[in-house]
């Protein structure tokens, strides 16, 4: 079966380079680049997970995690925090809001795959 | 009166400098001889009448008498033991400490003088790096920016299959990402050599930047008198400040095309100084001839221009009259009443609290503007003219710049602690 990941993130070439990575793992990436529409999109199309940039134009990353949590259908979906250095106030906030995991940027391609695996219990 | 002692040596040192007998002194100021030498040396009060009789006798200012630049100095040093109660500084005995170690009282004195100096650059500082958007948004763009170019080298040098179009794109991105990644690190070298040119606690934010160019060049830019003359902004180091210096040339243009010199010289003879008879009597609008007024060439006026937040838009101080650089400005002056009430004039006599006690009347103006139209947001805008008058006495409010620099005790308005103290207040 293959793997779904969601990436919502607005940073065209971050987001081309993590979805070569995750294809090469033999995933399927959708790219959100707004984060007005992640939720819905997220409820529609019910990804394995989904990779998350705190900041992004339209709606936070902290509310939609929010949203997500709050909601019993998606309450256990592993969601992946994009998070830059420096962004320590926002962080807790999302590891309270239940964030699976953060990934701060830059981060390095190796870990970056080796989180996403782990977080889909990928061997 | 704490200083009795001191202002006592200071009768006897003068009197011996002008080579007096104490029995001639006391005559003219008609006190006895006795009296004299009690008060010469410290065993009495000398006040009021007395004292200014003996500071004529001695050719010399009441005043100076009274304080003398030990005045200043205890203030300071009372100032650090509030500052630290625990050290249980002998107050009681600072005029002897003054007096018997002179050096290491100014030495005290000057240490928590720079203290609150430095106080005043931690603040600035701090303001800097939590509230300002230029420096965390260069930030991001550099921080994104890094984190692309991580990712896609790392994947051009790992992936030995990668397919050519793959290849391409990824180059293209590299390209695109390493532009990014110049221009968002020379933003924030400008930003940064910007600061460090300057004496701290010196221009930390675009905005100050601004301010310091304009001071330097006098609050006045002659290019402007001639039509499509150009000014040259390349004094700024950061390209936030160029911007603002941008739009600010563009609005003295325009005011002084809607006003030019010798109209506004004729409206000046005819009406004075009032900003409301000019701006409405010649049609440009009390806003115009308030800028007008302070920007035109040797003007002595102060000038504040506030947005609908409070937060100050633009500076030119007077001496005695020193906006504050950062946070907010004190709640008290007039120029926030014209803001809450535009269209409507605020005249008010006032006071800058603390030694120098500068008077100023000042003139506050405030106006809505709809840029948009209907529909649109509503943009305010209020400015505070000050024209520095003599102290005549009579009713004045009392204001500051920002109540951590103000020492007015009582203030019904304050928002937060000063960190210096007023002449006798003790901060506890």
């Amino acid at each position: 079966m293959t793997h779904h990941a969601m990436l919502i993130e607005d940073e065209p070439n971050i987001a081309e380079a993590i979805r070569f990575l995750l294809n090469r793992e033999g995933w399927q990436v959708t790219t959100l680049g707004d984060g007005g529409v992640a939720e819905a999109e997220v409820r529609a199309r019910r990804p394995d997970l989904v990779i998350l940039d705190l900041m992004l134009p339209g709606r936070s990353g902290l509310e939609i995690l929010q949203s997500l949590r709050a909601d019993p259908a998606t309450a256990e979906l592993p969601v992946m925090m994009l998070t830059a250095k420096g962004q320590g106030r926002d962080r807790e906030a999302a590891e309270r809001a239940g964030a699976s995991l953060f990934m701060a940027k830059p981060f390095s391609n190796t870990e970056f795959v080796a989180a996403a695996r782990s977080l889909l219990g990928v061997a | 009166m704490p200083l009795s002692a001191l202002t006592g040596s200071r009768v006897r040192e003068r009197r011996l400098a002008l080579g007096l007998r104490q029995a001639d002194v006391a005559r003219a100021a008609g006190i006895s001889a006795a009296y004299l030498n009690l008060i010469e040396h410290g065993r009495r009060r000398v006040t009021g009448d007395v004292l200014v009789r003996l500071a004529t006798v001695l050719g010399i200012e009441s005043a100076e008498l009274e304080q003398g630049s030990e005045g200043a100095l205890a203030e300071v040093l009372r100032t650090a033991a509030a500052a630290e109660p625990e050290a249980a500084a002998e107050l009681e005995r600072i005029e002897e400490f003054i007096g018997r170690y002179p050096g290491w009282a100014r030495l005290s004195g000057g240490l928590q003088r720079r203290i609150g100096q430095l106080e005043q650059a931690v603040a600035a500082l701090n303001d800097r790096i939590a509230h300002d958007p230029h420096l965390s948004l260069s930030l991001h763009e550099v921080l994104s920016a890094v984190s692309s170019v991580r990712s896609t080298a790392a994947i051009l040098a790992e992936t030995e299959d990668i397919e050519p179009e793959w290849r391409a794109r990824f180059h293209a991105n590299l390209h695109h990402d390493s532009e990014r990644l110049a221009t968002g690190a020379e933003a924030l070298v400008a930003y940064l050599d910007g600061s460090d040119r300057t004496e701290m606690p010196g221009a930390v934010s675009p905005q100050e930047e601004l301010d310091d160019w304009l001071a330097a060049r006098g609050w006045y830019l002659p290019e402007l008198e001639a039509p499509g003359g150009e000014v040259d902004l390349s004094a700024l180091a950061s390209a936030a400040a160029r911007d603002l210096a941008t739009v600010w040339v563009a609005r003295m243009r325009a005011d002084m095309a809607a006003l030019p010199l010798p109209r506004l010289e004729a409206a000046l003879a005819e009406w004075g100084p009032d900003p409301v008879l000019i701006g409405t009597r010649t049609g440009v609008g009390v806003l115009v001839a308030m800028r007008r007024l302070a920007l035109r060439p040797g003007s002595d006026l102060g000038l504040v221009i506030a947005d609908a937040a409070g937060a100050l838009v633009f500076r030119k101080p007077v001496p005695g009259f020193v906006p504050p650089r950062f946070g907010a400005a004190c709640a008290l002056w007039p120029l926030f009443e014209a803001l809450a009430r535009p269209m409507m004039p605020v005249l008010a006599e006032i006071e800058m609290a603390g030694r120098r006690r500068a008077r100023f009347a000042a003139r506050a103006w405030g106006e809505a503007s709809w840029p948009e139209g209907f529909g649109g947001v509503e943009v305010r805008q209020a400015a505070m003219l000050l024209s520095p008058v003599p102290d005549a006495g009579g009713s004045v409010r009392r204001v500051g710049a920002t109540c951590r620099i103000c020492p007015e005790p009582g203030c019904p308005a304050r928002r937060e602690a000063p960190i210096v103290s007023e002449v006798t207040g003790l901060r506890g």
